[in-house]
């Protein structure tokens, strides 16, 4: 699990901090941020203590109505041991009252110019990335017209192969061998790969090679969301592989599933192509056009049809 | 399923070439074998995957088999991490 820090907030954003330096390591637990509305009329039963605080515009106004008693009582409880920041939006003046709390409690106090909708949004995305669940898995990341193809399979059935194919014919590698795949929201996967090893690609005989430097900017790409998996196993005489496409399996990813294809490898089939083809005949299917359907409801006005004029001959 | 944790006492770490001599000799058995580090899990025998991890000297790293010849994998392991990476 990674650790977040005050610290990370003031290195990604345009934040300024103002007062409590001595915390700006304190560790952010949640990806909650709390507007302590209620708070600011003295009702701290439920305070969220240990979320980052974000006062804005309407915060503010109401603090600065109040009697300088109440304010300093206000500070003073808003700044405990374990909240891990407040964050003044619009650029505005910090009452001096809050400055003194946040110093004598080592909680930091950050000034951010913009909005307080907007600071909102980007803390949250920010945090929620940061908290993602995540997960690493043995596979190779390829972006196919625009599809997310996870290509799954046991070591030495050609992954890292079909995926130099596929970035021949134009498409992109994400990651090859060692997938990191993170979860963003309750049904987005996005993989990258380990920083160690973006860009380049295993190919037994050859090596490590480099695919940025060998086929250019446009052949790599450092993330992207995963849609489609296709399984890669080797040809098996007994088992029963998917003939029509109707059904349609998945598979599951910390709490995601996802469409899995599993295509059977056997000498002299061109791998590449048939990946390229199942992204595309996936993009068809979201799009609503579903060859496999369309084949079947053809088939049953056909055998309808022709029993009708069974029927008929026999009236 | 198996498992054994080593310490990687080699100076340079899992550094390119120990990691193939690991992703080889893993490569050898049916099992299915994965090395743990630092809250990560790679497939043992995945060479890009084993490098990502950058095992420095010093660290621990639990190996765990699984499959129908997962001793002899974990054995066949543990021979070449004490020959050429640590204990």
């Amino acid at each position: 699990m990674v650790k977040v820090r005050t610290q990370d907030l003031l290195d990604q954003f345009k934040l300024e901090l103002v007062a409590g330096k001595d915390g700006v390591h304190r560790e952010i637990f949640t990806s909650d941020i709390s507007r302590p509305g209620i708070e600011m009329t003295g009702y701290f039963k439920y305070y969220p203590k240990d979320r980052l605080q974000l006062l804005g515009k309407t915060e503010l106004s109401y603090y600065h109505d109040l009697t300088t008693t109440e304010r300093k009582d206000r500070a003073v409880n808003l700044c405990t041991d374990i909240t891990p920041g407040i964050v003044i939006t619009r650029g505005m003046d910090i009452p001096e009252e809050l400055i003194e709390a946040c110093n004598q409690s080592g909680v930091p106090l950050m000034r951010s110019p913009y909005k307080t909708t907007r600071v909102v949004s980007r803390l949250t995305n920010y945090l929620e990335a940061k908290f993602a669940p995540f997960t690493a898995m043995h596979g190779v990341l390829v972006d196919i017209y625009g599809v997310g193809v996870l290509i799954t399979g046991q070591s030495g059935v050609g992954k890292s192969e079909t995926a130099l194919e596929l970035v021949k014919r134009g498409h992109r590698l994400v990651a090859d061998d060692s997938v990191e795949i993170r979860q963003e929201d309750y049904d987005r996967l996005i993989g990258n790969a380990p920083p160690l090893i973006e860009h380049l690609l295993e190919i037994r005989g050859l090596g490590i090679i480099n695919v940025m430097t060998l086929f250019g900017a446009g052949s790599v790409r450092s993330f992207k969301r995963i849609t489609l998996i296709i399984n890669l196993e080797a040809w098996d005489q007994k088992k029963q592989y998917d003939r029509l496409g109707l059904e349609e399996e998945t598979m599951k990813i910390i709490d995601v599933d996802i469409p899995k294809v599993i295509v059977p490898v056997r000498p002299g089939r061109n791998l590449a192509v048939i990946i390229e083809v199942a992204a595309m005949n996936f993009r068809l299917k979201r799009m609503g056009v579903n060859a496999a359907e369309e084949f079947s409801e053809r088939l049953t006005t056909m055998i309808e049809k022709e029993k009708s004029s069974l029927d008929s001959e026999f009236d | 399923m198996k498992e054994k944790k080593f310490t990687i006492t080699d100076d340079t770490g899992i550094h390119a070439r120990p990691a193939t001599l690991l992703v080889n000799k893993a490569g050898q058995y049916e099992a299915h074998i994965e090395m743990h580090y630092n809250g990560k899990t790679v497939n043992l025998k995945s060479i890009m995957g084993v490098m990502s991890l950058g095992v420095p000297k010093g660290a621990e790293i639990v190996v765990t088999a699984d499959g129908s010849d997962e001793e002899q994998a974990l054995q066949g392991v543990e021979e070449t991490i004490k020959e050429h990476l640590g204990e």
